[in-house]
């Protein structure tokens, strides 16, 4: 029983982080329309952001939540400027190119990015300190860390202010409809770039959150961070049926329980990436938009 | 008339394929150039195999996929082991680099059917899967080597071999692009339920499309491993996707012209920025960027030698008949 409580908490943790970065994922991809390869190397920028921030921090003042939300706000900032900046560099110019330009691109910056990372950190395995005060509670002859519980909070408001601002506010209503048709949204006097800019800073700030809660689970991280985690994001968005919040959310949790189940059913504990990509396999083949997506018809 | 031509076209082709040939006799008996550029002329051969094999269905078809990575190490696997167990001379290589060309191109057929129904990012990631779940049981089967990979294969990979079978590869995918069944893949690229309603077999075509992709494919695998003379699971995963795909589209789909340029160019600046260290990966990454915003099609996007010359005497007349109107 308490093992079963344990994953099952463990598998809470997962798939809140997993589906912060799909829906940071598919924010972008629903309004820019693209399939942004550089996406993991924002998260991993946003990593060492907070590893240096709070690391400098944490020499001067003591209280963990001071620090976390300082270093949270600092490495928004700066992943921020570095989505926007790759976005007016490598993507804008690509507004009216064939939609695989952009691809190739963005494969071409988040390989810049990441090997920056590298450069300028060097090589070697980090560890994050503590962001959220590691305190252990007692509840029912089962420990459970502060942390755990905190990631899953933490998670879920993210999701629910998202949610509000993307359904309430101006600017919400305006990437809905950018999302929706593009040029018409231009035509209806929305400032179709600035919101697709937008949506890269919404990306950026979310992969942050995301960031600081894989940091605070997994505290070991080296300079490809990203890239594992974002494949999974990527996967996980796409078969909860990419653009949509809930399907990523959806997605995210359906991943992180075969990765979480898997070891434990199956012999070989690698044999978890087979698994989930033959669910993937199967869910699209039956659903070819994902589990949540909408079917979108062709015109001719 | 037409006849004469074709005759024509074939010995000229002839020509070019001896002194070609010739040339690589010289510069590989006499030792004119270095190993190590002999090498990289090696990388290149091989890449643009892997490149055209690509192009079949990301440029010709125009689907996104992201299954060679799969495809090759297929390929990589079963010719090293056919080698190892059954063609184990060396003047069988070209038969064991087949069969590692059909093993991979039997699975090609297979991973076709996805994409009858799947469309755009999510085929991708249907693929993206079938060259991960390769990589995965690579990984985890004892026969092959498990992660160490295979080592001790016969290092038959020379330049000749790598150029007779380049060669190969372009007779196949012009001779395949100029027949029907390629001009049927463009329709489909340019519009699949255009192509459908004027009876053009989809499924079908896309079939073919994959099998053959999946040979090319394949047969560069075979011709990677045995150069080594090793392979292991690592090398056929996101970096192996990345690299194929920045090779086919830096150079330009649908182009043969483009499959080997952007195979050499990216081969040679790979090796000529190894000095750089880690940060030939930053610049590498960013001269990508650099050029799909200046040329988002890719260098020679849907041309071929022929296109090129045309469009320069194009111009060449129009300057001329230009100058004319002004005197």
């Amino acid at each position: 029983m308490n093992i079963f409580v344990q994953q099952f908490i463990n598998f809470l943790q997962l798939g809140s982080i997993y589906a912060l970065n799909a829906i940071s994922f598919s924010m972008v991809y629903g309004i820019a329309g693209l399939v942004n390869f550089a996406h993991g190397s924002f998260f991993g920028i946003s990593m060492y952001v907070l590893f240096f921030i709070s690391t400098l921090l944490f020499q001067l003042i003591e209280s963990t939540w001071i620090v976390y939300v300082i270093a949270l706000i600092g490495a928004s900032i700066v992943t921020s400027l570095v989505a926007v900046i790759v976005e007016k560099a490598a993507y804008s110019p690509l507004k009216n190119a064939p939609k695989i330009a952009v691809v190739v691109s963005s494969v071409g910056a988040g390989m810049a990015l990441e090997y920056l990372i590298l450069n300028i950190w060097g090589s070697k395995a980090k560890r994050m300190p503590d962001l959220i005060p590691n305190v252990t509670f007692k509840i029912a002859d089962i420990n459970v860390p502060l942390f755990k519980i905190m990631i899953v909070v933490i998670a879920i408001v993210t999701m629910i202010v998202l949610t509000l601002v993307i359904k309430k506010t101006k600017l919400g209503t305006a990437m809905r409809a950018v999302s929706q048709d593009r040029v018409a949204a231009g035509f209806m006097g929305i400032a179709t770039n600035r919101v697709v800019s937008m949506s890269f800073v919404f990306g950026a700030v979310l992969a942050t959150i995301a960031a600081s809660l894989y940091g605070t689970a997994y505290t070991i991280f080296a300079y490809n961070v990203g890239e594992n985690i974002i494949w999974w994001s990527f996967i996980a968005a796409v078969l909860g049926g990419i653009g949509s919040i809930g399907g990523s959310v959806v997605g995210g949790f359906i991943i992180a329980g075969i990765s979480i189940l898997a070891p434990i059913v199956l012999p070989v504990s690698s044999y978890k990436d087979i698994v989930a990509f033959a669910v993937l396999i199967i869910v699209l083949l039956v659903k070819p938009t994902g589990l949540l997506g909408k079917k979108s018809i062709e015109k001719i | 008339m037409k006849q004469r031509n074709a005759k024509n076209t074939i010995t000229l082709n002839l020509i070019v394929v001896a002194v070609f040939f010739a040339v690589l006799i010289v510069i590989k008996e006499t030792g004119i150039i270095a190993s190590s550029t002999l090498l990289i002329l090696q990388y290149i051969g091989i890449y643009s195999i892997f490149a055209l094999g690509i192009n079949m269905v990301n440029g010709y078809l125009g689907v996104f996929s992201l299954s060679h990575a799969g495809f090759m190490a297929i390929g990589a696997y079963s010719a090293a082991l056919s080698t190892r167990y059954f063609f184990m001379a060396e003047w069988m290589f070209p038969v064991a680099l087949i069969f590692g060309g059909a093993v991979a191109m039997l699975v090609g057929l297979l991973v076709a059917i996805p994409s009858f129904k799947a469309k755009g990012d999510y085929l991708a990631i249907i693929t993206l899967g079938f060259s991960l779940i390769v990589q995965s049981i690579l990984q985890n089967v004892r026969f092959v080597g498990a992660s160490k990979g295979m080592n001790n294969i016969a290092k038959y990979t020379n330049i000749y071999w790598v150029f007779a079978f380049l060669l190969l590869a372009i007779f196949i995918v012009s001779r395949f692009v100029n027949s029907k069944y390629g001009r049927s893949l463009k329709a489909i690229r340019e519009d699949q339920t255009a192509s459908m309603l004027v009876s053009v077999d989809v499924r079908r075509n896309k079939t073919i499309a994959f099998g053959v992709s999946a040979f090319l494919i394949g047969i560069s695998g075979g011709l990677i491993s045995h150069l080594l003379g090793y392979t292991s699971p690592s090398a056929y995963g996101f970096t192996n996707i990345v690299d194929g795909l920045v090779m086919v589209y830096l150079g330009g789909m649908g182009s043969i012209l483009g499959s080997i340029f952007g195979a050499a160019t990216w081969q040679a600046l790979v090796q000529l920025l190894k000095d750089l260290g880690t940060w030939r990966w930053v610049v590498g990454g960013g001269l990508l960027c650099l050029i799909m915003v200046i040329r988002p099609k890719g260098i020679f996007g849907y041309m071929e030698i022929k296109d090129l010359i045309r469009t320069a005497k194009e111009r060449l007349n129009d300057r001329k008949q230009g100058g004319n109107t002004n005197e």
